[in-house]
């Protein structure tokens, strides 16, 4: 069912865990199938960069090894890069994924969108509470 | 990774050497169709012959009630369907559970299209199909009740003399679905009431592809397949000889070494379920707490989701089962857990382990101790937090 590179991934994922200090987070839930995904990025302010990405999933092989490959590939990736990529992408990482998984990628897509709004919406609540502070 | 462990024996078992041996000279030298007219045919037909007085014995039948099908699924397709169609002129309605085989379920569903109802029972948590939710629906048309004997699932054991009662006093035909039960509890069709049973070999160490229906004298049931005068007329096809044979001896062991059996799985299985729970926290035990049966149990591990469980545990050597949505290819959760109503946090982690006659305790060790580590290694990559459900 999985191929080997998936295999591999999921016997060791990278980015696994909660990340101290991230300023962009998301949960969602898969509507399909019920598995849970959880992105920490911290993003630089100033350059807008992702410098940390990790991920913390309760699902399948597939939910796991997509969240592990999606960290990685937006490490150190400018946000409007990140928020390029597809979940083709992850998919060439991996090879491939089996039909019935593949929607499991793009919700690891929305998550990762979701975390990026997150910081955004948080950089714009402390732009207003500094503009508030001028005042 | 060199060590393997198999706890996937409700799938299937391995086939015992006992069996082999006694399945090998029908290959090559007792090779002849068991249809045929001579010598080489008769010597095959009396191999069968043989094969079908241990099945019915193992049962308590005739062995003319008995007739050689390819496995569990075609002898629940031929039961149900069989009956259904050779009975319609007395009703059209049939009563299943809803935690039958897919077999079972499948063929209700053909049947609903040729215009018969099916009346779907449900079970509680514990995966007990209720008696009085049978006496409530069953009617004077119901001409067919089904009800497997004990689930493949969560090991639960059905209270199938009861349920048989019920049918007959109100005429139906009872069919249970036993693939599960042989070996594991005793049968008697007289004494149960059983008009029509399921049976498979590779569940006790016989062969893949064969497995019997046993059709008590008198009850009408239509073919599935025509086409030769094998098994009475009522199943064609050439006799599969070493399997048949094969899964006479297979069950005559399953009967003779039942008790012995039954005895070593259960400290096993109380051995691994103690073990378990002791050390790994936040385990839920799905099934009944004492009417099931000793190889199988189904637990599930809060805050992780089956697939991953069951691949991380085949990393390390350990093959187990899951019904999670994951892992099931249609995103739902198996029927069974489905309808024994457990909690979206339990049915989406639901594993079963069933264990084999030949299974050691190092054995039940070496998974005990893998599986605190993967369900830790899967926990601390879990966002979901201790729910307080804690049992």
């Amino acid at each position: 069912m999985y191929n080997q590179k998936v295999l591999e991934i999921f016997k060791n994922p990278n980015n696994a865990g909660g990340l101290h200090g991230a300023n962009g987070t998301a949960k969602l839930v898969d509507k399909n199938c019920g598995d849970v995904f959880k992105f920490y990025l911290k993003i630089n302010k100033d350059t807008n960069v992702i410098e940390e990405a990790k991920f913390k999933t309760m699902g399948c092989v597939a939910s796991i090894v997509c969240s592990s490959v999606l960290t990685e590939l937006v490490t150190n990736k400018g946000i409007e890069q990140a928020k390029l990529l597809t979940s083709q992408d992850i998919i060439n990482v991996l090879g491939e994924l089996p039909s019935e998984k593949m929607f499991l990628a793009d919700t690891c897509i929305e998550t990762l969108n979701h975390a990026i709004l997150d910081y955004f919406k948080k950089l714009e609540k402390e732009q207003k509470a500094q503009e508030k502070k001028n005042i | 990774m060199d060590r393997k462990v198999y706890l996937d024996n409700a799938a299937t078992t391995y086939v015992s050497s006992e069996v082999l041996n006694e399945m090998i000279p029908c290959y090559n030298t007792i090779y002849g169709n068991s249809n045929s007219l001579h010598s080489f045919g008769r010597d095959a037909q009396a191999m069968v012959d043989r094969a079908r007085d241990k099945v019915s014995k193992a049962i308590n039948a005739k062995s003319s009630e008995i007739y050689f099908t390819s496995g569990g699924t075609e002898a629940n397709n031929w039961a149900i369907k069989g009956i259904a169609r050779a009975n319609k002129n007395k009703g059209k309605h049939i009563i299943v559970s809803k935690i039958e085989h897919d077999s079972v379920l499948e063929s209700c569903k053909e049947l609903e299209q040729e215009g018969f109802e099916i009346t779907y029972l449900n079970c509680d948590s514990e995966g007990l199909v209720s008696a009085m939710e049978l006496l409530h629906y069953i009617r004077n048309d119901t001409i067919l009740v089904s009800v497997m004997a004990v689930n493949n699932e969560v090991g639960t054991i059905q209270n199938i003399k009861t349920l048989a009662s019920i049918a007959h006093d109100k005429g139906a035909i009872f069919h249970t679905d036993a693939v599960q039960a042989i070996g594991h509890i005793k049968i008697d069709v007289e004494d149960m009431g059983i008009d029509a049973l399921s049976m498979s070999a590779h569940k006790i160490y016989g062969p893949k592809g064969v497995g019997a229906l046993y059709v008590k004298n008198g009850v009408h049931i239509k073919s599935l397949i025509q086409g030769g005068t094998q098994e009475k007329g009522k199943r064609g096809g050439t006799v599969n000889v070493p399997s048949v044979v094969g899964f006479g001896k297979a069950i005559e062991i399953a009967t003779r070494d039942m008790v012995a059996n039954n005895q070593k799985l259960k400290t096993i299985r109380d051995y691994f379920v103690r073990n378990v729970m002791e050390k790994i926290p936040y385990v839920h035990y799905n099934g009944h707490p004492y009417q099931k049966v000793n190889n199988i149990v189904n637990l599930s591990f809060e805050m992780v989701e089956g697939e991953s469980v069951l691949l991380m545990l085949d990393l390390e050597g350990i093959a187990v089962s899951t019904g999670s949505a994951c892992a099931t290819g249609s995103l739902e959760t198996s029927h069974v857990i489905k309808a024994m109503g457990l909690g979206e946090e339990w049915s989406h982690s639901a594993i079963r382990f069933s264990f084999s006659k030949s299974i050691s305790k190092d054995d039940v060790d070496y998974v005990v101790e893998t599986l605190c580590k993967v369900i830790e290694k899967l926990r601390a990559m879990s966002p979901i937090t201790k729910t307080g459900r804690a049992k």
